[in-house]
This record gives C-alpha cells, structure tokens and sequence, in this order.
C-alpha cells in the first residue's frame, strides 16, 4: 500500500518551514521535493519527517542544511550551448540599441549562469552598459555566485560549452587556476546585484530588459509556474526578453499570450505588445 | 495474466535497451489502454533521435514527455534527455534536472520510485538490459507499493548486468524473456 504518512509528514515540514521562517515551498513539485527530503533524512540521520520538523523548529542550524537539500541545482556554464549562442547572435544585436541594461538571472544559485551571461556580455562588449541581478531564496547558494569558484574538474565541461557557444574568447582568460580551483575573474561581477528574491512570495523590483530562468519552473507546481510567468511579465521591458529551460514552456501557461516566441528551439520568448 | 488492476506501466532500459524496446513498444495497439512511461539511457548527442525513431515503428502515439503534462492511456513518455522523469501524485509528469542518479539523468530509479509512490498498486515496473545497476531500488519501491515487478531474464539479456541487479533487490519480480514482455503488456489493463 502506498505510504500515506510520509505525504502527511511532508505538507505538515513544508507548513512548519512556511510559518516559521517564510519559506515557501508548498507549491513545488511534489515528487522532487520528496526525494530531495528522504535524502535529508537519511543524510541528517533522522529517523522521520516529522523528527526533521522537530529539529527545524528547534534546532537553528538545521534550516540552511534543509535549504540546501530543497533549493541547491547543479548546473554548468553555458549549459544549453545553444542557447547561449542564440542569445549571443539573436537577442543581443535587439539589447545592443539600449544605452543601458539591466538583467535579471531568476534562481541563479551558484552563479554558473550569472558567469556565463557576464563572459558573452563582455565578448559582444555589451557589459559596460549592463546591471545584472542575481537572484535566489538560499542565503548560502548567493554567497558561493558571489565568491565564483568552482571545482577544476567541471571547468573542462564548461570550456567545451563556451566553445560551442560560439565563443569571441578563451574562458581560461575569465579565471585563474588555485589548488584544484578555478576562481573567477571578480571583475565579471562588479555590475552584478547579489540578492534574496523569491518567485513564489516577492515582488517586481526592476524593469528589465532579460530575465533568464532556466530549468527553476520545473520545480513549481501549475499555480506556482503561473505566479511566476506573471512576475516575469510584470517585470519586463517593452519587448523585453524571457529565457527558459529547454523543457519549459509558455504553451501551458495562462500568460502565454503575453509573449511571443522569439528563438523557438531555445525557449527564448519576447514580451509582446500591451 | 491479465491483471485489470493495473493503470501505468513504466520501464526502464541501459546498454541494448533501445533493440530491446524495439521488441516490445511496436506490439502495442494504437488504443493501448495504459500509459507507458519509459527512461532508456542512451549518449545525450543520440537522444534526439529516439523519438523519432519509435514513432516511426509504433502504432501507439510516442513522445517526449513535456513538464507537468497529464499521463494519458495510449500514449508512451520517454523521458528527455538530461532531465530526471518523475510522476506526480495526480499522475501527471514532471521533469527535474536535479543531481545525477546511479551516475545517470534520465534516472530509472528516480522514475520507478515516484511512479510506485503515484500509483501505489497500480503500476507495472519492467527492468531491461543494462550494464548497471539503476532501476533495482526503483523496482524494490514498486514491490513494496504492491505494484508488479518484471525484470528481463538476465540469462538473455544483451546486457545482465541491470536486469541481475534488480532480480537480486526483487526475488519475487517475474522474469520474463524478451520476447515474453509485449504480450505481457497487452494483457494488462483488459479484463
């Protein structure tokens, strides 16, 4: 039979997480969210849901490690080559008529698709006219974007995306190479705004010119995928640009006649007339 | 064998599982009463084309399964690739790009393991070829939630590895020959 109380469990953490530290995490996805807290669980070494309940409302240091569990993605540099090369051969040459820019990386986590959009913003000699925000709800995700180190061994992966991407230079020149480390050049995040946003209770805070999001919506049940695309609409410049995951998708939302497709294939959408 | 209580199928594959697949998907009738949910692992640079390709061999509509999208009777998902396939409680899908699992995304244990959650007793779990070890925990989750186990003789198999290991986490599955699993499928669903 199926396990109902580990559900029950469930909706009861994600109430407790909610009320006592506005973490909302009701409306995501259910069946990730659930295998992210088993994984919690048995990495805390608890022996229930409820007992990792019992421990975030009484224990302060469980919050950021639970936040880690619920929220970390793994990702890479120009993930989606293509994407990154229709940004660079579609939508930047419309952004290049703007005296100045802002953008906005919804979810940015640890920031390899801040760096990735900074680098092509540079190559394409755009980045001087460019605000960037960098967005996430986890506290610690935020801090690791902004410090832009990532492990040597991923570093081969992200060079061979940034080729793909249709690359003006050599990633190497954006980091140098420390005891296993690639740390990157902090001058790529001087124009970049570090902060704590959420798609599921915050607001608009900036009209911008892109906003990307990639593979964050996944995550959102319908309603919450809607708030979301809402937000995106209500943020957006005049024909404005919207960057998804390769499997998200307007089709199904209820925004859907705001935006028009702009790349198809890459999920690159323009905020359509008013 | 024909088994009414079932409402979904899913079935995992590794190495040989497309040829594998091949023997099975083709059989299925346009109007085949459940849907099928399907995480085969294959070099991402090749995924593209195995759409396409059952779709071009099948009666039965074939797709990529699309995020949040119903599950429908009559119609086999495969999981895209790099994205993990999971079932919703209402059973419809979604898609995650979360951390590998058994070094693979697609995960066959990451689907088997929310289809048993989302279908409980009803689901059917197939294991095929392959030359590791995904899919066993997954088809264990299945067992337990009173769902169908069936794991491909791994003495036949192209590839023992996979379906040996799920035989090992499930001594109870069914095994079954290849060419034993198509006409296993048909029966389900019908009364």
């Amino acid at each position: 039979m199926r396990d109902g109380v580990d559900d029950l469990e469930i909706g009861l953490l994600l109430e407790a997480l909610y009320h006592r530290y506005h973490y909302d995490f009701r409306h995501y996805a259910r069946a990730s969210i659930k295998r992210r807290l088993i994984q919690a669980r048995e990495q805390l070494h608890l022996s229930s849901i409820s007992a990792m309940q019992d421990s975030l409302l009484h224990d302060p240091s469980t919050l950021p490690r639970l936040l880690d569990y619920l929220t970390v993605q793994v990702s890479e540099m120009f993930r989606d080559p293509s994407y990154f090369r229709a940004m660079r051969e579609t939508v930047l040459p419309h952004l290049r008529t703007y005296p100045s820019l802002k953008v906005w990386i919804a979810g940015c986590s640890h920031g390899e698709e801040l760096y990735s959009l900074a680098i092509l913003f540079r190559e394409e000699g755009l980045d001087q006219r460019t605000v960037f925000y960098a967005t996430d709800i986890n506290p610690t995700a935020l801090r690791a974007a902004e410090a832009g180190i990532y492990p040597l061994e991923q570093v081969r992966k992200f060079t061979a995306n940034h080729q793909k991407s249709g690359a003006k230079s050599s990633l190497s020149d954006y980091y140098a190479a420390d005891y296993g480390r690639a740390v990157f050049d902090k001058t790529l995040r001087s124009r970049v705004v570090f902060s704590d946003h959420s798609l599921v209770t915050d607001a608009v805070f900036a009209e911008m010119h892109l906003i990307s999001c990639r593979n964050v919506l996944i995550y959102f049940d319908r309603p919450l995928q809607d708030r979301a695309i809402g937000l995106f609409r209500d943020s957006l410049a005049r024909k404005g640009f919207l960057g998804l995951g390769s499997k998200e998708s307007l089709r199904f939302s209820k925004h859907d006649a705001a935006f028009s497709d702009f790349v198809r294939d890459e999920k690159i959408y323009q905020r359509a007339e008013p | 064998m024909s088994d009414p209580r079932i409402k979904a199928v899913a079935i995992g594959a590794s190495a040989g599982g497309v040829q594998a697949l091949l023997q099975i998907l083709p059989s299925l009738p346009a109007r085949y009463p459940l849907p099928v949910l399907v995480v085969v692992h294959v070099p991402p640079d090749r995924s593209n084309a195995l759409v396409p390709l059952f779709q071009s061999k099948c009666q039965v509509e074939v797709k990529e399964a699309e995020d949040k999208e119903p599950a429908l009777a009559g119609v086999v998902y495969f999981a895209p690739s790099d994205y993990h396939l999971l079932v919703e409680a209402d059973g419809s899908l979604s898609l995650s790009s979360d951390e590998l699992v058994n070094h693979s995304r697609p995960s066959i244990d990451v689907l088997l393991e929310s289809s048993a959650d989302a279908f409980g007793p009803a689901l059917a779990g197939v294991v095929l070829t392959g030359a590791n070890c995904d899919g066993a925990l997954g088809l264990r989750a299945i067992l337990d939630a009173g769902g169908v186990a069936v794991v491909e003789d791994p003495e036949t198999a192209y590839a023992s590895m996979m379906p040996a290991a799920a035989l090992r986490a499930c001594p109870s599955a069914d095994v079954m020959k290849l060419d034993a699993i198509a006409p296993y499928l048909l029966s389900l669903g019908t009364a």
